[in-house]
């Protein structure tokens, strides 16, 4: 189907079931169950898990395949929304034009970016790309916020005011941004008996997009480019006494991704129409980083389970406080429910992030292929207890395994 | 004339903290091969060093004095720290004003272990992966040990004043003969840039003089070869990142009263030291020492208002384009050697 | 005028002169093989031609243009691919796709965006590179990575990566060192076998004189950075001087 073979396929619609019910599969709990606070089927977060896919899965285009570790692609995503506020406050808040401006912004900033990162590569490339984001960073914070030339509206965020043009602004159009009239807040609630379930607009459009990226993702994977950027990753001293230049494709990866990441920002605005430099920020960068190798990066599909893995505990994590641990172990005694409280509360509520980052190391240092490899072992694991003598053959698959599956 | 001095002195505080961060990473990167993500942490757990040694020695007794009363009638609560029960009330004082400096004692074995314990328990383990797994791995580590801090210190900067003989500012110019109050500067940062410039030159003179700092440097030459000839160089390069983590704890200690530490100076300072430690020259010591002054003293001269006014902002992005211009013009670094980390 | 015209290239490095007034001709279709012992410059020479280095004067001229100041991937555009000492290969990929990433560089250029359309259409460059494993015994372990082979069929793959490319010179550099005697005289066979059944000239550096005898059509004896014979494998095997450079630095 469109041009995919059976297995692609398969992923593909997987993906896309997924992201259109995810009302439902987010919401698995009741209401006003004790464990709704499990259930992640509201717009703001499915949002999140959506433009973070995008954010993901075009940093694996570069990382995955090409190996460059860029810490700075934050920069792209901030542009990106910056873009688009520009575009709701001068034109129109149809997400549109903001979306494909965004797009294309980010695209050209990361070829300038890109063009001058690349003449280096290592430890020297990711220091460089850092810097450059940082840098960003300052100028969107503070310089380009000067009252002469406001370009980012500095600490406080760029935002869309009443007496901005908006010279396409049509009478009867939502005052937020939409999609040809409808609101990007735009939000049904259906209630099953006990459940809820949200169906919003801004999440629909966003994960519209996301299949587009990840289709077009696929389509990379599987094409001579994309097997060229392996080859960059791979051997570059074989590759250029083949006669090839190495640093097109990769700067043809890094503004590919830089280009997704222009997506996401533009994303992000268009369903929060606020910019603001902390975007930026190279921890942001590092987030991105963070999901593509939790998933499982070089992956098709992990930098899309990384970022919903992350956005899902970020959010469920930071909401579990003492009292809530309280009532979990209220069932011990006393004196144990406190000591096992305070054992698990550093790591929980403020303390997500310190879990995030040990589940990184761990990751980093006994499963470099990520979730996604983590899955297969389990995969191959139990299908070995259970076929003893197929074991031969699966080992086979295995070393035929596909690296970019 | 004496503006441009005060800049340069200004720019020195920050220089020493960045060429004492930079110093460790290139010592790490050029012995062990390894990419330190973690070394702003290191920075930042000496400063809480000096914050908990602060802390040890205002913990205080409380005692009841019934011969006074507070204003609601109530006997007079008075909390006497224990250094002043112990040593008595003028020498407790001073112990506990000279905080920072005893942190200094405190934290070198503390930092040592530290260092140990991550080369042999995490580092070890990544000598042979690629360059990006070190990066994501110390990136891991230095987000838990951030979080840790921030855990039992709480997110806001805790002030670390210097001891009271410190606190005031010397009058440099007035030695040179230029205008009394052209050039005033804390006497503190002065204390800062000397413990600096002694730890440099201590950590030179060890590796210069010493057979340890020998094979430490034959090492940064040529790694596999210093490996063939049968030295230990295991044990060399646990102790190397020891000294190193030290190095950069040190600089924490004697920091804090110059900024308040928080939990994510670390990373702050780390990002620069990097920049620092491409600028001198991935591999180069006399390299990381020469950029971190160079940009530090760069920056204050960017941050003075007449830059500021002439390019809105350039105090904020100067050390970044700098960098960007020594990367591209002189791929290596200022005093980089050739073979180290290229392509 | 030989395909390959290497005249008066000099090379410091430093104190040390590396290559000094090195002259060479490579005869098209011929096999050259370039010997002489440890640090008498053969991989810097080697090094010139492939546009690694820049010599400080001199000029390399293949097939009537000049090689000096071209990139590396504009030298191999030019005609001339290098196999190195270690097997150099896309570890990560598998052995067909190595094999096909030769074939798409003849085809394309030094790059091409084709980031949409699909390497399994791409039936020509697949046909031509299974059949050049077919030709190199190598058909079986075509989905295998290329990284888990051993060291004399990832050498096989080298080479055949080089001649799927269809270059006028191949420039091989001790492609036998490390090789235990049975991959040794496999490739042996293979080069014979392709200096026979094509138009190509092969330039080889090597240290393994069974390999040099085996193969070569004339040999240049290279001594401290300059050339001390150049002749046939007969006429070198007795000859004094090239004694005399071994002698000096074997015996």
């Amino acid at each position: 189907m469109l041009g995919l073979n059976k297995k692609d396929t398969a992923l593909f619609l997987i993906v896309i079931a997924l992201t259109i019910l995810a009302p439902f599969i987010l919401n698995p709990f009741p209401t006003n169950s004790a464990m709704a606070q499990f259930n992640a089927g509201y717009p703001d977060l499915m949002q999140r898990f959506v433009i973070f896919g995008i954010f993901a899965i075009g940093f694996n285009i570069l990382f995955g395949l090409t190996g460059y570790l860029s810490f700075g692609h934050a920069a792209f995503l901030g542009v990106g929304s910056y873009a688009a506020v520009w575009m709701f406050k001068l034109f129109t808040y149809n997400v549109i034009p903001a979306i494909v401006v965004a797009v294309i912004l980010a695209g050209l900033f990361s070829l300038l970016i890109g063009y001058i990162s690349l003449r280096r590569s290592g430890i020297y490339f990711s220091i460089l790309t850092l810097a450059f984001a940082q840098m960003s960073f300052a100028l969107a914070y503070s310089v380009l916020s000067n009252p002469k030339f406001n370009l980012t509206n500095g600490e406080t965020g760029l935002q869309v005011y009443g007496d901005d043009p908006q010279i396409f602004h049509g009478a009867g159009l939502p005052n937020l941004p939409h999609l040809f009239g409808w609101s990007m807040r735009g939000n049904n609630q259906m209630s099953f008996g006990a459940w809820d379930f949200n169906f919003n607009t801004g999440y629909y459009v966003c994960a519209v997009c996301m299949i587009l990226a990840f289709y077009i993702a696929i389509r990379i994977f599987r094409s001579p480019f994309g097997m060229m950027l392996r080859a960059v990753k791979s051997n570059q001293t074989r590759m250029t006494y083949t006669g090839l230049n190495s640093r097109p494709y990769a700067l043809a990866a890094f503004v590919i991704s830089g280009m997704y990441a222009g997506l996401a920002g533009g994303l992000m605005a268009a369903v929060d129409p606020l910019a603001g430099a902390e975007r930026m920020q190279w921890t942001a960068s590092g987030e991105v980083v963070l999901m593509t190798i939790l998933g499982g990066a070089g992956t098709l599909i992990g930098p899309i389970l990384g970022a919903g893995f992350i956005k899902y505990f970020e959010n469920i994590f930071s909401k579990i406080n003492d009292a809530v641990l309280h009532s979990w172990f209220s069932f011990l005694p006393d004196g144990l429910e406190d000591v096992v409280v305070a054992l698990i509360y550093p790591f929980v509520g403020k303390g997500w992030h310190l879990t995030l980052g040990m589940l990184f190391m761990l990751v980093v240092i006994f499963l470099p292929g990520g979730l996604v490899e983590g899955g297969q072992r389990i995969g191959r694991f139990t299908f070995r207890r259970r076929d003893a003598k197929g074991s031969d053959a699966e080992r086979d698959a295995a070393n035929q395994r596909n690296p970019a599956e | 004339m004496d503006a441009i001095i005060l800049q340069i002195l200004n720019g020195l505080d920050k220089g020493s903290a960045y060429a004492l961060i930079a110093l460790g990473l290139t010592l790490i990167f050029g012995t062990l091969g390894v990419v330190n993500f973690a070394h702003g942490a290191l920075f930042m757990i000496g400063a809480f060093c000096a914050v908990t040694v602060q802390r040890i020695l205002n913990l205080s007794v409380t005692t009841v004095d019934e011969s006074r009363t507070d204003f609601l009638g109530n006997p007079l609560k008075v909390q006497t720290p224990y250094v002043e029960n112990w040593f008595g009330p003028e020498i407790g004082a001073a112990i506990s004003d000279w905080s920072v400096p005893i942190a200094i004692l405190f934290s070198i074995p503390i930092m040592l272990l530290i260092g140990f314990i991550m080369e042999r328990g995490l580092i070890k383990h990544f000598y042979r992966r690629p360059h990006a797994d070190q990066i994501l791995v110390t990136f891991g580590l230095a987000i838990v040990l951030q979080e840790v801090i921030k855990y039992f210190y709480g997110a806001n900067p805790i002030p670390t004043p210097a001891p009271e003989a410190f606190a005031g500012s010397l009058d440099l110019g007035v030695m040179f003969g230029f205008d009394p109050n052209a050039i005033i500067y804390p006497y503190w940062r002065l204390i800062y840039f000397v413990f600096a410039a002694l730890i440099i030159g201590g950590v030179f003179a060890f590796l210069q003089f010493t057979t340890f700092g020998m094979v430490v440097r034959a090492g940064m030459a040529d790694r596999e070869t210093v490996g063939l000839l049968g030295i230990n160089i295991d044990r060399r390069f646990t102790i190397m990142f020891g000294i190193a983590a030290a190095v950069a704890g040190l600089a924490g200690v004697m920091y804090t009263p110059i900024n308040p530490p928080n939990y994510h100076m670390g990373m702050d300072f780390l990002v620069l030291s990097f920049v620092v430690v491409v600028v001198g020259g991935m591999g180069s010591l006399p390299g990381a020492v020469l950029a971190g002054f160079l940009l530090g003293i760069l920056e204050s001269f960017a941050s003075t208002t007449w830059a500021t006014t002439t390019i809105p902002g350039i105090n904020q992005i100067i050390i970044y384009l700098v960098a960007i211009i020594v990367l591209l013009t002189r791929p290596r670094g200022l005093m980089g050697r050739k073979g180290v980390m290229e392509d | 005028m030989g395909i390959l015209e290497v005249k008066n290239v000099n090379k410091r490095f430093g104190g040390l002169q590396a290559l000094g007034d090195v002259n060479l001709s490579v005869e098209e279709n011929s096999v050259h093989a370039i010997i002489g012992p440890n640090g008498a410059g053969k991989s810097t020479l080697l090094n010139c031609l492939i546009g690694k280095l820049i010599p400080d004067t001199g000029s390399v001229m293949f097939d009537g243009q000049s090689v000096l100041g071209r990139k590396p991937y504009e030298i191999n555009q030019m005609g001339i691919s290098r196999v190195f000492q270690t097997p150099e290969i896309f570890g990560d990929l598998t052995v067909l796709e190595n094999m096909m990433i030769p074939i798409f560089a003849t085809r394309d250029g030094a790059f091409r965006m084709h980031a949409i359309e699909k390497t399994e259409n791409e039936k020509d460059i697949i046909g031509q590179a299974e059949q050049m494993l077919e030709n190199l015994n190598l058909a079986e372990q075509r989905h295998t990575k290329a990284a888990s082979m051993s060291r004399g069929n990832k050498r096989r793959l080298e080479i055949g990566m080089c001649l799927a490319q269809n270059p006028r010179l191949l420039l091989l550099d001790e492609p036998t060192a490390g090789m235990a005697r049975a991959d040794t005289n496999n490739t042996i066979d293979l080069l014979k076998q392709i200096s026979d059944e094509r138009d190509i000239t092969i330039a080889i550096i090597e240290h393994d004189m069974h390999v040099v005898f085996s193969l070569a059509e004339r040999i240049t004896v290279l001594a401290q950075g300059t050339p001390l014979v150049e002749d046939t494998p007969d006429k070198i095997k007795g000859h004094p001087k090239v004694r005399e450079a071994y002698l000096g630095e074997s015996a």
